[in-house]
């Protein structure tokens, strides 16, 4: 352990303004959730001396149902999530993102928004929020704003929050009608407790032989989580069979750019992430 | 009546109820009053001489306490087989993580603070990252050709046996570093009292340390003193190190004049101290049509890093165990162990033997494509049994249970079912998964290679004291392992006593005499031959006093009395005494390289994933001879434990090197099985005693992590198609194979 | 000044608020049970159960605990009097070297009052936060379940907050 408690200070804001103010009023203030990954940097030395707002009194650890879907509030965990009736009976490709989180420990503690404000281009949860195609909502010093998760996130550990601006809650749209199928799929390092090597997410609606909507998503084979806009497009309206599942597989590239790191390989990462697509096109 | 045996019963673990209460303390759990905290700045380049070391003006260093190589009062020298690894170094740095000096502060964030505010110039030089450029000499490293060590075996007639063979089959393979990943980082704390250095930690070799202080420090054996502390896992990785951060705790602690702990964090754990030696083996092997082997040419090369360190030792056993358990008349082992500017390789559970094994497993599947016959007939034509004479000469007399072992595996894994029945289902397209299951079989000798017990000659002694206490005296740690366990229920047994009559001193070199390392898979057998014995000179002596064996505590407290007189106890030392019938030349590498081996066998059933290249293993099941199962449940926790440790090995573990230093440093990126990634393991226990073995045992340490790689490996192959001669068997190698010819 | 329940006796802590629950503990309150294995919540063996939940006490600075409860592995049993579930571990074999069990009885005690299912596949989910490098986990996991048999199921599975 290389951080030094006493160089930090720290901030417990009891109301949303209180927070953004404090860390507008600090560019290098830490904004502090669950701590699963603030805690990892400040452990190796890397945060001494900041002050840390600490966000865990603020009001937002709640799920709702509004009239345009479910909302999940900031500070939920992925614990509170995997275990929740509506996420699992309405989300449930959410639900099983965050069983993969980490392990029970990790779970517990990591929350929604503090996952995002991380944007690590691994993030579990990434990609069936971008399958549901969620919206982030924001508060800041200039007020609320809703932000598709498509926008929110802006490059390897980048979003659009601005200074002060923080992570309310995120709303996942009802869907229009049921999916045919739907597929949440996590390769990591090992069996559990592991990063993703290749996320998957994958909703389809099939309506009279033929694709009538589909929304893919894959997290950990780009900056950040990607929708393959390329094969959706080709898709939609087509007949599913082995041959356009395969066509719409081979435009896997045109949406993700994977890269070798100490984890796995680009290789490797397009491969067995072509194998879990065609996987799920084809129903198998 | 003497009391129940223990030996043979899965005794309670000694220590079991202070480490399940959280009572049991290990270095970082320990109150030292006053300790400040100890750093270590380390190298950061690969290769180079050091021109000037500075300090931030702007850093209070008065806090602080400063030990460069000028403070080492004695040699310059982590004292082991040779002496030419510096405590810190000095002129010339040969690796990123070299020590080059130390810090104590009061405050352990201050400490890390102060690190960062030294700088160190170097004059870089070219480094050799790799055994291959070692091996090309395009630098010399060490002396001329950057070789450590060599060995060489031969038998019979190698140009002979090739002339009588109708296959000639080939193969090369590969096996990485691989890190012990205790739990419990290293850890170590110094202060001197009344002239004696002490150092408590975390360490395998109580004895190794004191050595090594000794000549470090320039001070008399009796002015240091060495106790272990409970410690988190061993597995090699606290073999030799150990000696290293004692050194530094010592320096620091002296120059202080006060308590020093140093406590490594895990990704300076990781990235400086000891890994498996990574290795390639390659294998021309002969045979005739029905499958006998005639010849087998084996050549090995290991990467020991930058310093000598262990690297002759575990290359010795690597070498030692190249053929596999199996008879051949005309062989020949060459074996190398290269120099790279890449932290120092050293001990981990099976110390070479992995390496080598993995390689001349996975060769059946190679030589069993070329001969058209399985793997499993190949291996029962060959295997070792009574009479089989090994490479260096040795007769095999006794104990030998691999064909037992392999007939159980075989048995108890359905293998021949499955083999036939995963043939059809790899055949269908519509399975998501494709299944395979493979064998190994393979031997580990037990105790110290060669004269290695001779030259070690240790001494292991029992005590009774006037109150009445049995004490067992042993310089072997408990790691884990069940040592404690093992020598009360072993003395108990000798003596015709109680179990829990029997207490087991912490390893104190002032308290314990020096019983050797905790290593090899000696403890039980060796160590542990050497406990019997004392407690029979005890059992002995109390017949000689009272003419019977005490029955109660109360006679006991009478005997020990009367035994005792004055003193306040009796001692019973014995030395270790090599069997009349083990013979070794050290010189030409002949003759009983190990008094006895331990045997497994081991099938790996495991599925992978069509789309995806992921393995998961669905059941490993393995029998193992270790002669005599002293305590049944311990024996089954090393077996599967150090199965896991293989399979790990086998399938996630990969230390990535980077410019001469470990990029996955992390737990993160350094991945272990996980509970979910363990499968369910069948362990069965086989029992052909040895003779010279305490109550008939062999060793069980090691063997475990021999077995799991060419399994899985074999496995994949009749999964897949392929033979991946490497490990770990990743999805990325998996499907980068699949992209491959079909090679069956 | 910081209040905080742990292992069911109100305390106090006067110091850096950003110190984390794990050095409290044991540099504080000398509970040296938890211990520091990686200090990135990938280990385990610094799970403590805070409000009953297993947690990482190395990723949580203690302000985060003030006013909730904190269960360490010295609230489970002594030597002398063993819980069940140490008891089960010390009879099969659960602990070897000792380094990771606290963490690992207190997640497996949360997984068993939570109302985990006590088979072989939950229970190896609920440990999957905690390494073990000993054991390859079996004689855990059969540990567990012993302890398992025959203990109370509790009356309803816990809910989440919603």
């Amino acid at each position: 352990m290389r951080g030094d408690a006493r160089s930090m200070r720290v901030l417990a804001p009891r109301t949303p303004a209180e927070a953004s103010r404090a860390l507008a009023a600090d560019p290098r203030a830490l904004a502090l959730a669950g701590g699963t990954d603030v805690m990892v940097s400040w452990n190796m030395g890397l945060l001494n001396g900041r002050t840390v707002v600490d966000l865990s009194r603020l009001p937002w650890r709640r799920v709702r149902e509004t009239k345009a879907g479910l909302e999940l509030g900031a500070l939920c965990t992925h614990a509170d999530l995997r275990r929740h009736p509506d996420v699992r009976a309405r989300f449930p490709l959410l639900a099983e993102a965050c069983a993969t989180v980490g392990a029970a420990q990790i779970q517990n503690r990591g929350t929604l928004g503090g996952n995002l404000a991380n944007a690590s281009p691994a993030g579990d949860t990434f990609p069936p929020l971008a399958a549901y195609e969620a919206i982030v909502r924001c508060v800041g010093p200039t007020g609320r704003r809703e932000v598709p998760l498509a926008a929110f996130f802006t490059g390897v550990k980048r979003t659009l929050l601005a200074p002060g601006e923080l992570i309310e809650s995120v709303l996942l749209p009802a869907p229009p009608r049921p999916w045919t199928r739907s597929l949440f799929r996590k390769v990591g390092t090992r069996a559990a407790q592991a990063i993703s090597k290749t996320v998957f997410a994958g909703l389809l609606r099939v309506e009279k032989g033929a694709v009538a909507d589909v929304r893919l998503a894959f997290g950990s084979l780009a900056p950040t989580v990607r929708r393959l806009k390329a094969a959706e497009e080709f898709l939609r309206g087509r007949r599913l069979d082995a041959e356009a599942a395969a066509r719409a597989a081979d435009l896997l590239g045109l949406d993700v750019s994977p890269i070798d790191d100490v984890r796995s390989t680009r290789e490797y990462r397009l491969a067995a992430s072509r194998g879990l697509l065609i996987r799920f096109l084809k129903g198998d | 009546m003497a009391a129940m045996a223990s030996v043979g019963t899965s005794a309670l673990r000694r220590e079991g109820p202070e480490k399940l209460t959280g009572r049991a303390l290990y270095l970082d759990d320990l109150d030292v009053p006053g300790a400040w905290h100890g750093v270590t700045v380390r190298a950061g380049v690969p290769r180079g001489r050091i021109k000037s070391v500075s300090f931030d003006p702007s850093f209070p260093w008065k806090e602080c306490v400063v030990v460069t190589a000028k403070d080492i009062p004695g040699k310059n020298v982590v004292t082991l087989i040779e002496p030419d690894q510096p405590l810190l170094a000095d002129g010339e740095v040969r690796h990123r993580e070299e020590p080059i000096l130390l810090i104590a502060h009061p405050d352990r964030a201050k400490a890390y603070e102060a690190r960062s505010r030294v700088t160190v110039e170097y004059e870089p030089l070219p480094p050799v990252l790799s055994l291959e450029d070692s091996l090309s000499v395009k630098e010399k490293i060490f002396k001329d050709d950057n070789v450590f060590k060599s060995f060489l075996i031969e038998k019979g007639d190698l140009k002979g046996g090739f002339a009588l063979a109708d296959f000639v089959v080939e193969g090369e393979y590969r096996v990485p570093h691989q890190e012990q990943a205790y739990i419990e980082n290293n850890a170590m704390a110094a202060w001197e009292k009344d002239g004696v250095l002490t150092v408590t930690g975390s360490l395998q070799c109580p004895y190794y340390v004191v050595k090594a202080l000794k000549v470090l420090l320039g001070r008399d054996e009796s002015k240091v003193r060495v106790i272990q502390t409970v410690t988190g896992g061993g597995f090699g990785g606290k073999e030799e190190y150990p000696s290293m951060i004692a050194g530094h705790a010592a320096l620091l602690a002296l120059k202080a004049k006060r308590p020093v702990k140093i406590v490594y964090d895990r990704h300076e754990d990781m990235a400086a101290t000891t890994k498996r030696h990574p290795a390639v083996v390659r294998h021309r092997t002969g045979l005739t049509k029905d499958g006998r082997l005639v010849a087998q040419d084996v050549d090995v090369v290991m990467d020991g890093g930058a310093y000598a360190t262990l690297s002759a030792v575990v290359l010795s056993r690597g070498t030692l165990h190249a053929t596999g358990p199996y008879e051949c008349p005309n062989v020949r082992v060459r074996a190398r162990a290269v120099a790279t500017n890449t932290p120092p390789n050293g001990a981990f559970r099976g110390f070479g033997a992995p390496q080598t094994l993995f390689a001349a497993e996975l060769h059946w599947e190679r030589i069993s494509r070329a001969l058209g016959l399985d793997a499993l007939t190949l291996r029962r034509r060959n295997l070792y049994r009574e009479g089989s004479v090994t490479a260096t000469g040795q007769v095999l007399r006794e104990s030998i249970g691999a064909s037992e072992c392999l007939d159980l595996v075989v048995k108890r894994s359905d293998y021949e079912k499955k083999r036939k029945d995963y043939d059809l289902w790899n055949a269908d397209p519509a399975k998501p998964t494709w299944r395979g299951i493979g064998l190994s079989v393979c031997h580990h000798g037990a105790g110290f290679t060669g004269s290695g017990e001779v030259y070690l000659a240790s001494r292991a002694a029992v005590a009774l004291t006037r109150d009445g206490r049995i004490l067992v005296l042993a310089a072997s740690t408990e790691i884990g392992q069940g040592t404690n366990t093992i020598f009360a229920q072993m003395a108990a047994d000798a003596l015709g006593v109680p179990s829990d009559w029997v207490e087991v001193e912490t390893p104190d070199t002032h308290k314990v005499p020096d019983s050797g390392p905790t290593v090899a898979s000696r403890t039980t057998m060796v160590v542990g031959g050497l406990v019997r014995r004392a407690a029979l000179e005890l059992k002995a002596a109390l017949d000689a006093e009272g003419g019977r064996v005490p029955k109660t505590r109360a006679d006991l407290k009478k005997s020990a009395a009367a035994l005792c007189g004055r003193e306040p106890l009796r001692r019973f030392e014995v030395r270790y005494e090599k069997p009349p019938e083990i013979v070794w030349d050290e010189g030409t590498y002949r003759g009983d390289a190990y008094g006895v081996y331990s045997y497994a066998a081991f099938a790996a059933d495991l599925e992978i994933d069509r789309a995806t290249g992921e393995v998961r293993v669905r059941k490993a099941t393995t029998a193992q001879d270790i002669g005599r199962a002293v305590n049944p449940r311990l024996a089954e926790g090393q077996i599967i434990g150090g199965c896991a440790q293989g399979l790990g090995w086998a399938l996630l573990e990969e230390p990535v090197y980077k410019d001469g230093v470990m990029a996955n440093a992390q737990l993160t990126n350094y991945v272990i099985p996980t509970s979910l990634d363990a499968p369910p393991f069948d362990v069965t226990i086989v029992e052909r005693p040895y003779s010279r073995g305490p109550f008939g045992a062999k060793g069980v340490g090691e063997l475990p992590m021999d077995v799991p790689a060419p399994a899985v490996a074999a496995a994949v192959r009749h999964a897949t198609g392929r033979l991946i001669a490497t490990i770990p068997q990743t999805p990325e190698r998996i499907l980068a194979a699949l992209a491959g010819p079909e090679d069956a | 000044m910081i209040k905080l329940r742990v292992n069911g006796k109100p305390r106090m802590f006067r110091g850096a608020p950003f110190k984390r629950l794990l050095d409290v503990l044991r540099e504080d309150f000398r509970l040296t049970g938890a211990k520091e294995g990686c200090g990135e919540g990938e280990c385990g063996a610094c799970t403590v159960l805070l409000d009953g939940e297993p947690v990482n006490a190395c990723l949580i600075p203690v302000c985060q605990a003030a006013g909730r409860r904190v269960e360490t592995v010295e609230a489970l049993g002594t030597p002398e009097k063993l819980s069940k579930l140490q008891a089960s571990f010390l009879e099969r074999g659960g602990a070897q070297c000792g380094i990771c069990t606290p963490g690992m009885l207190v997640a497996a005690r949360a997984h068993l009052a939570s109302g985990g299912r006590p088979d072989d596949a939950s229970v190896r989910e609920a440990l999957a936060g905690n390494l073990c490098r000993c054991t390859g986990y079996q004689h855990i996991v059969e540990s567990v379940l012993a302890a398992a048999k025959g203990a109370k199921k509790p009356a309803k599975a816990k809910r989440p907050r919603a």
